[in-house]
């Protein structure tokens, strides 16, 4: 499994990625969702493997980077480090800020590493299921990871749905790949190839952050001060062993849910800490508990996201969509074949992403002093200059500046999105699906002779078809649970 | 409780056309509607070549779904009303026309500029006052970039004034 990681070069884009993917964490607004897609046009410049080490070292680093400042300024530095605050900054507020975050490497590191090895397990397995999929199968499964879009964050069902459609809108965008007719060009030759994902990524998730911060200017934080980060002791392992191993299946199997990630993983495990606790009433008060449940989930969630991606081209969170945006534009199709055909670039990504676990472990340990000064970097500084990697970053890919001005347009649409509670997630998760399953279903439309229900023949389509329904179901009960407990409250 | 929820969803107090919830309902019909128009000039297929469905019958598909989801969360809203948003402040409203500013320089006169007068207008309206790092954000940093991408990407930026010293 590490054999093609032996070269200089892979060695040193995993340690970039690393540290790259560390101060992305750190910093709120960004994360590796919005670091990947800021570096993605970067990528191109790289053979297909380097680059997709960077893009899951940058994942696996920044997901974790996130405690950093969820510990230390009570603000996530990734939504996946939301739960993470919750008992890291009150224990750091109680002087004990090095357990906690020496609490949050620990499991991160043990949540990663279980994660991966559910990935080496489970994606060959999964992969040579699909090769039972045809056109009909692929379009049900395709509809399946839409409408687990509906559970995506704590946005509403519905709003993610419409973004998740309009994303799949955008996908039409260009020549009919089937008849090659033009679909909304509006004379505008550029747009006939279609809207590339980079100026969709990029503006949706960088530039609406930029202009997110621009309304954030007087936000203030409180900085609790760190002298070092310490390994947890005997007791605090003894407290939270089972936490850590719960939560990391619990991520793991969130994250291998298509569109589900690290966010949705980390509050699961977070509650599940709590439920399963000797001490439940700690929870919120600096909990080291709290912290493994929510740190161990948030990370094993990104091996589990990895397998849905790899396996079936699906991707199972943000920054896996990105990933998957990475191995399209350098020519790799995710899939069953790609087990068969390519399984040394596989088990390279597999060896990077446990060693970037490794790694972020040891940067974590010895480095969060310094990377938690990054935060000291002005926003009025730091967003003109991402502003400008953005714009070169999505020229260069085909030096269209037309890209560019798509860019800025997906920038203010996302700052209007997200300001009215629509998660820019679903429009990413559609833009990717979205000829998989046009495709899917056009040709599965011919071999059906137009008898649509001639899907509900196949068994697999339809368990996703159940799955799905199921899927659009689950979060309206949820969110009228949810909303009975508040009433009563 | 029922004080704080109130409160938050003052926007109810409001006519209806001035509520968040009619405006975001009212732009996406509005655009979705558009749309739909549009693709009833999509060219078709004959018959004889069409294998399934017209290209339009996806996207049309797709814009009644967002027409029909939107209506639903429309509805929604009557029963629970979005809670009202913050006005925008001023330095949203600069970064706003800092791009538009970014778009009509970089069509003119020259992309690399455009990247460094945005770089100086937005760091300057968010609070910067520092001359020494206005010019990091303006100079410095754009030029590392353009640096970088010319020389080890081997990218080759628009012509313009100042991009033209470097080519010619």
């Amino acid at each position: 499994m590490m054999a093609p990681l032996f070269s200089s070069k892979l060695l040193l884009v995993l340690l970039f990625g690393t540290l790259f993917g560390l101060v992305l964490g750190v910093l709120p607004g960004l994360g590796p969702t919005t670091g990947g897609a800021l570096i993605l046009p970067f990528t191109m410049t790289l053979d297909p493997l380097s680059a997709i080490i960077l893009l899951t070292s940058i994942y696996c680093a920044g997901t974790y980077g996130g405690a950093i400042t969820a510990v230390l300024i009570n603000t996530p530095g990734t939504p996946a480090a939301a739960a993470t605050c919750l008992d890291g900054y009150p224990l750091a507020q109680k002087g004990e800020a090095g357990r906690a975050l020496g609490m949050a490497t620990v499991s991160s590191t043990v949540g990663g590493i279980f994660s991966v090895i559910v990935l080496v397990f489970f994606a060959p397995i999964l992969a040579n299921l699909a090769y039972e999929f045809g056109q009909p199968e692929y379009f049900a499964l395709a509809i399946f990871g839409l409408t687990m879009l509906a559970s995506i964050g704590d946005g509403s069902p519905i709003k993610n749905l419409i973004a998740g459609a309009f994303g799949i809108l955008i996908s039409t965008v260009g020549k009919d790949f089937m008849t090659s007719i033009d679909r909304f060009t509006y004379g505008i030759n550029e747009l006939s190839v279609g809207i590339g994902f980079i100026p969709v990524v990029v503006g949706l998730f960088a530039i609406s952050e930029m202009l997110t911060q621009s309304t954030l200017l007087d936000q203030v934080f409180k900085r609790v001060a760190l002298k070092a980060v310490k390994l947890p002791t005997k007791d605090d392992y003894k407290k939270t062993w089972k936490t850590i191993l719960r939560s990391s299946g619990i991520g793991s199997f969130i994250g291998v849910l298509p569109a589900e990630g690290g966010t949705v993983a980390s509050l699961i495990g977070y509650s599940e800490a709590k439920r399963f606790s000797k001490n439940p009433e700690e929870f919120g008060k600096g909990s080291v508990e709290g912290i493994a449940g929510a740190e161990a989930a948030n990370n094993a969630a990104t091996g589990g996201a990895m397998v849905p991606t790899l396996a079936l081209g699906i991707p199972g969170s943000a920054t896996t969509a990105v990933i998957l945006t990475g191995l399209i534009i350098h020519g790799v199709r995710p899939g069953p074949d790609l087990f068969k055909e390519q399984p040394e670039f596989l088990y390279g990504i597999f060896g990077a992403m446990l060693v970037a676990n490794v790694l972020f472990f040891i940067f974590g340990f010895f480095g969060a002093k310094l990377f938690a000064r990054i935060t000291l970097v002005p926003n009025k500084i730091l967003w003109p200059m991402i502003f400008a990697v953005s714009v070169c970053g999505t020229y260069s890919l085909s030096q269209s500046i037309i890209d560019v001005w798509i860019m800025l347009f997906f920038g203010v649409l996302g700052f209007f999105m997200r300001r009215y509670g629509f998660s820019v997630v679903p429009v990413i998760i559609g833009l990717i699906l979205g000829e998989l399953v046009e495709g899917t279903l056009r040709q599965s439309i011919v071999i059906f002779d137009g008898n649509w229900l001639m899907f509900l023949t196949r068994p697999i389509a339809l368990t996703f078809f159940i799955l799905s329904l199921i899927a659009l179901v689950f979060p309206l009960i949820r969110s009228k649970k949810i909303k009975k407990k508040y009433d009563q409250v | 409780m029922n004080n704080v929820r109130d409160k938050k969803r003052a926007n109810k107090s409001l006519p209806f056309f001035f509520r968040t919830e009619f405006k975001v309902f009212f732009t996406i019909i509005l655009v979705s509607t558009i749309l739909l128009i549009s693709t009833f000039s999509f060219d078709t297929v004959p018959p004889i070549l069409n294998r399934g469905i017209q290209p339009a019958t996806f996207p049309k598909g797709l814009l009644v779904l967002m027409i029909v989801l939107t209506s639903i969360i429309y509805y929604l809203s009557f029963r629970r009303p979005w809670k009202k948003e913050k006005n925008l402040p001023k330095p949203f409203f600069l970064t706003i026309i800092s791009f538009v500013l970014f778009i009509v320089i970089s069509k003119t006169l020259d992309f690399f500029l455009a990247i460094s007068v945005l770089s100086i207008f937005v760091s300057y309206n968010w609070g910067e006052r520092r001359v020494f790092y206005l010019l990091l954000v303006s100079i410095i940093f754009p030029l590392v970039v353009f640096i970088f991408f010319e020389m080890v990407l081997g990218l080759r930026f628009p012509p313009g004034i100042i991009t033209n010293l470097y080519y010619y």
